[in-house]
């Protein structure tokens, strides 16, 4: 190759900076939040009336209790009910296998309002039965009916989620365990938990949050949390306020937890980081 | 066990034609949400990746509204709130107008909002699993930046994104139950009503459950089909 040809060769065009078509989109999107954040703000500075923020709040409040008592119940519940799960699925008897992942396969396959519909309106179809045995006045209550419901649908999701955990430990650590003489349940507790947790913790994170905003359901079946308090107060206000200050809870409830979550998977890596 | 058979059937005396329509309207409800909800995702997804600050921080918002959310309530700020937004914008030009939404649309609208802000998660984590090379070698073949994502990123993009959109696609199945709240004539909805009429509570959202059970085994079969199809030609990865 001759001198004149290497001369003659372009340089790369330089990148070009700055003012991008990408960041006009960005500018004009950010515009649009902006515009319509100040809009909800100033529709709730113009709807703003002492009289119902007086009324409402310690409503809300209520509902806010009920909702966090709900799903906290109903994960704390699911996630005892997880564990014969989790293991009937890698039992290796083949019919407690099959009856795990049918229960499984039902309750996270169908919607939840479903199922809460199913408990809550269908089992009054055995009414007589369960009064027989003592059951009516637990499944008359439609809060009770919601925990039993949730409950039963979280132990389907958690269940997978511990048997995903458990089994992404590998069978090395299983054999090294028993070479150093652990029993099953010693290495099950001190070995393999410690490691399943960590990869389980995002799930559970996420399944919480699901909980959290699946939790709103049940205001259709007349259990008055978050969700049921803010369709009571609009259906006596005719206020949108009602739905956007709902919406504002349950945003700052999934992000704190969300943050939580983040925080404490960055916490229990921290042997893991290089 | 004849009076179930009687209540299930296709005539006046029952609920099965009534039924029937509402796994209808689930189906299309779900079908008719799905290209909105990935056409949005896709471009959140891109809005995401993007090297420009305010576009991410855009789409960051997008996403973490609509992932934070509950459905139910989702649902009922577009339901309502679209009404007085749009009731109020066409009083300015005729006062005296009212305004109606369709539940259809609402809850189609809804329930893309919350598939695409998912979607858009699957979309970007598809995105990052394609090396820089690909692109790289797109431009260094001559073709243009659309070129370069039509051809050589998309086809990638789709069978990586596929196993979580299938994902997706079942959740959002599960959560078209929610429009029966807005008066939709859903499959909660039909059955809610013959359970009422019926007092026959148990059977009727039993057959719902089953209902939306067999609508999964359906759904799984097609979408391992179009996995399958995907990977015809035995990519090696």
């Amino acid at each position: 190759m001759s001198a004149e040809a290497q001369a003659s060769v372009e340089r790369p065009p330089v990148v070009k900076k700055g003012w991008t078509r990408a960041r006009t989109i960005g500018v004009v999107l950010l515009t649009i939040w902006a515009a319509l954040g100040l809009a909800v703000l100033g529709f709730m500075i113009n709807a703003w009336d002492p009289d119902i923020f007086t009324r409402y709040a310690p409503r809300y409040l209520s509902g806010l209790w009920i909702t966090v008592q709900l799903v906290v119940v109903s994960v704390f519940l699911g996630a005892l009910l997880s564990v014969p799960i989790a293991l009937g699925r890698s039992s290796k008897n083949k019919l407690i296998g099959a009856l795990a992942y049918a229960y499984v396969y039902f309750f996270r396959g169908t919607p939840l309002l479903a199922q809460t519909f199913l408990v809550y309106y269908g089992l009054g179809s055995f009414r007589p039965e369960l009064q027989a045995v003592g059951l009516w006045t637990f499944f008359r209550e439609a809060w009770y009916c919601a925990v039993f419901a949730f409950t039963l649908n979280t132990a389907a999701y958690q269940a997978e989620i511990l048997r995903g955990a458990i089994e992404s430990v590998g069978k090395g650590q299983w054999e090294a365990a028993a070479a150093m003489g652990l029993s099953r349940f010693q290495t099950a507790r001190k070995i393999i938990l410690p490691q399943a947790l960590i990869v389980a913790l995002r799930p559970y994170g996420n399944e919480i949050i699901l909980m959290i905003k699946g939790s709103a359901i049940v205001a259709i079946i007349t259990v008055y949390d978050l969700m049921g308090e803010t369709r009571r107060a609009y259906a006596r206000t005719f206020d949108f306020q009602t739905y956007i200050w709902a919406a504002i809870i349950y945003l700052g409830l999934v992000e704190i937890l969300r943050n939580a979550v983040d925080w404490i998977e960055r916490r229990i890596t921290k042997h893991l980081k290089r | 066990m004849e009076r179930v058979w009687t209540l299930l059937s296709f005539g006046p005396e029952g609920w099965g034609d009534d039924i029937a329509k509402g796994v209808l309207l689930t189906v299309s409800l779900a079908l008719a949400t799905l290209p909105l909800g990935l056409a949005i995702g896709f471009f959140v997804a891109l809005g995401k990746r993007s090297s420009d600050k305010t576009l991410r921080l855009a789409a960051n918002i997008y996403t973490t509204i609509f992932r934070g959310l509950p459905e139910l309530l989702t649902l009922f700020l577009v339901f309502y709130g679209a009404q007085i937004g749009l009731q109020q914008i066409v009083r300015l030009v005729n006062p005296g107008a009212s305004v109606e939404i369709n539940a259809f649309v609402a809850g189609m609208i809804a329930l893309g909002a919350v598939f695409s802000s998912y979607a858009s998660e699957v979309f970007l984590a598809a995105f990052r699993a394609i090396p820089e090379g690909q692109y790289e070698g797109g431009h260094a073949i001559g073709l243009s930046n659309a070129q370069t994502m039509r051809l050589i990123i998309l086809p990638q993009l789709i069978r990586l994104a596929l196993p979580g959109l299938s994902n997706l696609w079942l959740i959002l199945l599960k959560d078209t139950a929610l429009v029966s709240v807005i008066g939709l004539a859903d499959i909660l909805r039909q059955t809610g009503i013959a359970a009422r009429v019926t007092k026959e509570a148990f059977l009727f959202f039993g057959i719902a459950c089953l209902l939306y059970l067999v609508l999964a085994m359906l759904s799984s079969i097609v979408l391992r089909t179009i996995e399958n199809w995907t990977k015809r030609h035995g990519v090696q990865r």
